[in-house]
């Protein structure tokens, strides 16, 4: 695939697409490399790179301090939770608007899209009241219905990109074969449409995993993910950098190694059909 | 994958069907440091009253005070212990939103420091027992003071802290004369610029209710503030709060600072602070007065009328800021961090003044204070020293303090910032009905 | 073409999205606008009496107000401006072959999976602090005075973090339009004899038009309510310098604990949130189509 250049400018096009790449992830890095140093050398100035004492007590006294383990178990339950009710849900509605367009589809994908634009702030009372009364403060159950609700537009609008893509003729086809519907949508339509299903499912787990409105201000102790987590460390007392770097390190690397694991499909789920 | 992916939706099933504790209080706490002890220490109790269990949800001040304020206000019941401060105590009890309380003899009540206990009272019943209580006070680098040929009067003026500051500022060397709140807020830059004012025998209201930014005793406070921060203050002071004061502080930055009283114990305490062996301790500047020139603030633990585990959760109270607890972190962790400003045996106690040599100094301030009407040198409609406790005072004082704040980053000048301050809260006080 | 049956079929199957999206909408929207009318403030209790449009009043008076409009509308604009640009310039490069490619794209792609909270902390903790900042420690060390980020350019710090947020979703998104330019189009214009400059400007450049037009829209989106990295880093300050739509909608409801006042501020942000939708949808329309 490598077109034909010369040697000299291969490696400078690599020197500088490393240096700009290093340049993106350094704040990351600098968090990592922080969060094993000691308080003291957090600050030392000029900053020790890499030869310092590496220590891991930051991390012992973060998890001394709050159960991580709870708080991530949470976090992947509410993301995966959310993202499986909304595919659940968005897959039925995407299916009708690629394959059944009517003059509204359009509006209505808009409009699904548009109730994303709203502060999540401005209705926090509102949404806070009803869950008091349905005793959903604080659960599981609760943060996983409205993150559902929260990225339900992105599923549809995402799903719906691909579904497009799909040939109609090859559905037509199934269906002249006397195939029900049912299996129109095992056999035919689920393979084809699994890449994209995989990819939507990637970018709302990050979605999810991310938010960090609603999982803060309708949490207290049993709920509570890592959005939760991190705010018990945005400002302790005194020299914090390399606790502060602690937590941070522990709140990212869960979702920053799934993310890299399966980049090359989630890539291909972020087009939203940008590409024909 | 598909089995994969079974296998977590199982997992997911399993958590949110997972057994419900009994008997298991929810505390709302704050990250300071003398919480985050407590949290350490709470095994304790644990030990002592077997079938209680705890659960911690530990935020930062202000995320805190949003999640609380919701769910007391809304009667949603998650909390069965708040934390809360001084100045929504006698909001919330006037609400009836918290339970009054009842420790007990052993308790001992009237070991309280009384205007810390006056503070949590409303209508002479205790509704927030206090953890720890502080006022506010000068805080300096002897070493650098002796350099500069400085020494700290007994009681210091403005005038005075204004030249010393530019006399220590060694920019190159990264020494800044003097540090201050910059950060806005009500509880961050403005708590600290009330006290200000009030040395200059400034008050936030007139007996009508009406904002007094326009007089020349805010303008005083506020160009002294400026000027002063501006010549000898660290970069980016517009941001900085109490955490990044004391950061700046116990890494040798500043040469004086004015803050909480319990931040003496961070800055003294050579485990965290580089500086430890060379701080000294002063009162807070006076202006033209001293009255009211340092605040009085406590971190209390109280009850919230809607929680359904009282009696525990006044056995958790009591457990926490009692006397007994005070003996626990001596015992662990040594008296200097015990949690101060709250009982009078603990000034009394001979270990706690050798281990703690700014005790006496907080007492004082923690005494001098007086939130009363007649607090300051002009009678006020208000209750509070660094506030007014009254409802719209958070929202109207933080935005006060992002006008001054801009005008310390140098976005505005003072006497703009100012002039916005009092049409803002004219405004907000016209609109809720204090004004007419 | 579809069938009458198919019509139907597909109602059903569109109907449990926009229904639970509708009382999404609807429910929460209702009582907000509701709320908005009438006095009610979570710290004082009390009748709560209707007040006409009073709150909708105090909203857009707020002197507040109108700064927030412009901030927001800076954030918005900033931000796609650096991720656009940046993006494409990353994609052509990313799409050169390049040694470790794969490596590289991981590092770029990196930032889009922190946590917003997160991000803001460590680029004000650990790189923006103007005493123990690493930006403030490479000043000192070239003899510099360090820039002060937070307090002489507010704004251009809040929009520099998003920026750096979503820059790889840019990328990505143009990276993947980039590679399905086919290789004959390109060699085709070589061929030709055209510059390098002309095959960017009329090849590449209209191919890549509507992969521009899904980051803008995906992101605006997203921009709209960019709360957690203004809260962290000043607060909407210093004064109201940064200052959005969202941050003033936050000052009403949880600081102030006017809930009043904060639902007429989230009604106004929908109906200004609705302005933009149209305007984009009238892009999308002419871009997206087909």
């Amino acid at each position: 695939m490598a077109r034909a250049i010369p040697t000299r400018r291969r490696w400078l096009l690599s020197l500088l697409a490393w240096a700009v790449g290093l340049i993106i992830f350094f704040p990351i890095l600098w968090t990592v490399l922080t969060s094993f140093k000691t308080e003291g050398e957090a600050i030392a100035a000029p900053p020790h790179i890499l030869f310092f004492h590496w220590t891991l007590e930051n991390y012992a006294e973060v998890q001394q301090r709050s159960n991580y383990i709870e708080h991530v178990t949470n976090s992947v339950v509410i993301a995966l939770g959310s993202t499986l009710l909304a595919l659940l849900i968005g897959v039925p509605a995407a299916w009708a608007a690629a394959f059944a367009p009517t003059r509204r589809t359009k509006d209505l994908l808009m409009w699904m899209l548009s109730t994303k634009m709203m502060p999540p702030v401005g209705v926090l009372v509102p949404i806070y009241l009803l869950f008091r009364d349905w005793g959903l403060l604080d659960t599981l159950t609760g943060l996983t219905v409205l993150m559902m609700l929260v990225n339900l537009p992105i599923v549809v609008w995402m799903l719906y990109t691909y579904f497009r893509e799909i040939p109609a003729d090859i559905l037509e086809a199934a269906r002249m074969d006397g195939a029900r519907l049912f299996n129109e949508i095992v056999h035919v339509l689920a393979p084809m449409a699994a890449p994209g299903i995989a990819s939507t499912m990637l970018l709302n787990i990050i979605l999810a995993w991310n938010e960090a409105f609603w999982t803060l201000n309708l949490t207290a102790a049993k709920a509570a993910p890592l959005s939760a987590f991190i705010a018990s460390y945005s400002s302790p007392e005194g020299l914090f950098w390399a606790k502060l770097s602690a937590a941070s390190t522990m709140a990212i690397a869960p979702i920053l190694i799934l993310g890299w694991f399966s980049q090359r499909q989630l890539v291909r789920g972020l087009t939203f059909g940008a590409v024909k | 994958m598909r089995r994969t992916l079974a296998a977590l939706v199982g997992t997911a099933a399993l958590v949110i069907a997972g057994p419900s504790l009994a008997d298991t209080l929810t505390i709302a706490t704050v990250n300071n440091g003398d919480m985050i002890r407590m949290q350490r220490l709470a095994d304790d109790f644990r030990q002592k009253n077997p079938g209680i269990d705890l659960n911690w949800v530990t935020l930062e001040e202000n995320a805190l005070r949003e999640k609380v304020t919701t769910d007391i206000a809304t009667k949603a019941g998650q909390y069965d212990v708040l934390t809360i401060g001084t100045y929504e105590v006698p909001i919330w009890a006037k609400q009836g939103w918290l339970t009054p309380l009842d420790l007990g003899s052993a308790y001992d009540v009237g070991d309280l420091l009384p205007p810390i206990r006056s503070g949590l009272s409303y209508d002479g019943k205790l509704y927030a027992a206090p953890f720890y209580g502080e006022s506010s006070m000068l805080m300096y680098r002897k070493d650098l003071f002796a350099k500069a040929g400085l020494t700290m009067p007994e009681k210091p003026t403005w005038d005075f802290i204004t030249e010393a500051a530019d006399k220590i500022t060694d920019k190159q060397a990264g020494i800044y004369g003097i540090c201050l709140r910059g950060k806005a807020g009500w509880g961050e830059n403005m708590a600290f610029l009330t006290t200000m004012a009030n040395s200059y025998g400034a008050r936030w209201f007139n007996e009508k209710w009406e904002p007094e930014f326009n007089g020349p005793q805010w303008k005083t406070a506020l160009n002294t503030y400026l000027e002063m921060m501006k010549k000898d203050g660290p970069p980016g002071a517009s941001s900085n709060g109490f955490n990044e004061n004391l950061a700046l502080f116990q890494g040798g930055k500043c040469g004086m600072w004015i803050d909480a009283t319990v931040a003496a114990s961070f800055v003294s305490d050579p485990k965290q602070s580089k500086v430890a062996n060379d701080v000294g301790f002063a009162p807070a500047p006076c202006g033209t007065t001293c009255k009211n020139a340092n605040w009085l603030w406590s971190w209390a633990l109280a009850i919230p009328s809607s929680s359904k585990k009282t009696a525990d959760a006044e056995k958790f109270v009591a457990w926490a800021t009692g006397k007994d607890y005070l003996q626990l972190v001596a015992a662990k962790d040594g008296w200097a961090n015990v949690p101060p400003g709250t009982r009078k045996s603990l000034y009394d106690n001979p270990e706690y003044l050798k281990a703690a040599p700014f005790a006496q100094m907080t007492l004082q301030a923690i005494d001098s204070a007086d939130p009363g009407l007649d607090g300051n040198s002009k009678p006020k409609p208000y209750i509070g020293v660094q506030f007014a406790a009254i409802p719209e005072f958070q929202g109207i004082a933080t935005a006060v303090g992002q006008q001054f704040s801009a005008a310390l980053a140098g976005q505005t000048s003072a006497s703009q910032a100012l002039q916005n301050a009092q049409l803002l809260t004219e405004r907000e006080m016209r609109r809720a009905g204090y004004i007419k | 073409m579809a069938t009458l049956h198919t019509r139907s079929l597909a109602r059903l199957m569109m109907a449990p999205s926009v229904a639970m999206l509708f009382l999404w909408m609807a429910v929460p929207l209702g009582m907000t606008l509701y709320f908005s009318f009438i006095r009610y403030n979570l710290l004082i209790p009390g009748p709560r009496s209707f007040v006409g449009f009073s709150n909708y009043y105090y909203f857009v008076t707020d002197p507040a107000f109108v700064a927030a409009l412009v901030n927001t509308l800076v954030i918005i604009g900033g931000t796609l401006l650096i991720t656009v640009i940046g993006g494409i310039l990353l994609a052509l490069l990313l799409d050169q072959p390049i040694f470790g490619q794969g490596i590289v794209r991981l590092l770029v792609i990196s930032p889009f999976f922190v946590l917003p909270t997160v991000a803001a902390l460590v680029w004000k903790n650990m790189m923006m602090n103007p005493v123990y900042g690493v930006f403030a420690q490479i000043a000192r060390s070239l003899g510099l005075a360090p820039l002060d980020w937070f307090a002489s350019v507010p704004l251009l710090s809040i929009t520099l973090i998003v920026a750096w947020q979503w820059l790889p979703f840019a990328t990505l998104i143009l990276l993947t339009a980039l590679q399905s330019l086919s290789e004959e189009q390109r060699e085709a214009a070589e061929m030709d004899g055209a510059r390098r400059f002309s095959i960017f400007f009329y090849i590449i450049l209209p191919h890549l038009a509507r992969a521009i037009t899904v980051v803008i829209l995906i992101e605006t989106i997203f921009l709209l309510t960019v709360f957690a990295e203004i809260l962290v880093t000043t607060n909407g300050g210093p004064g109201v310098a940064t200052t959005n739509i969202a941050f003033l909608v936050y000052a009403q409801a949880l600081l102030q604990f006017d809930v009043a006042g904060a639902s007429a501020g989230g009604i106004i942000a929908v109906i200004l949130a609705n302005i933009v939708a149209v305007f984009l949808m009238r892009m999308i329309g002419r871009n997206l189509e087909a």
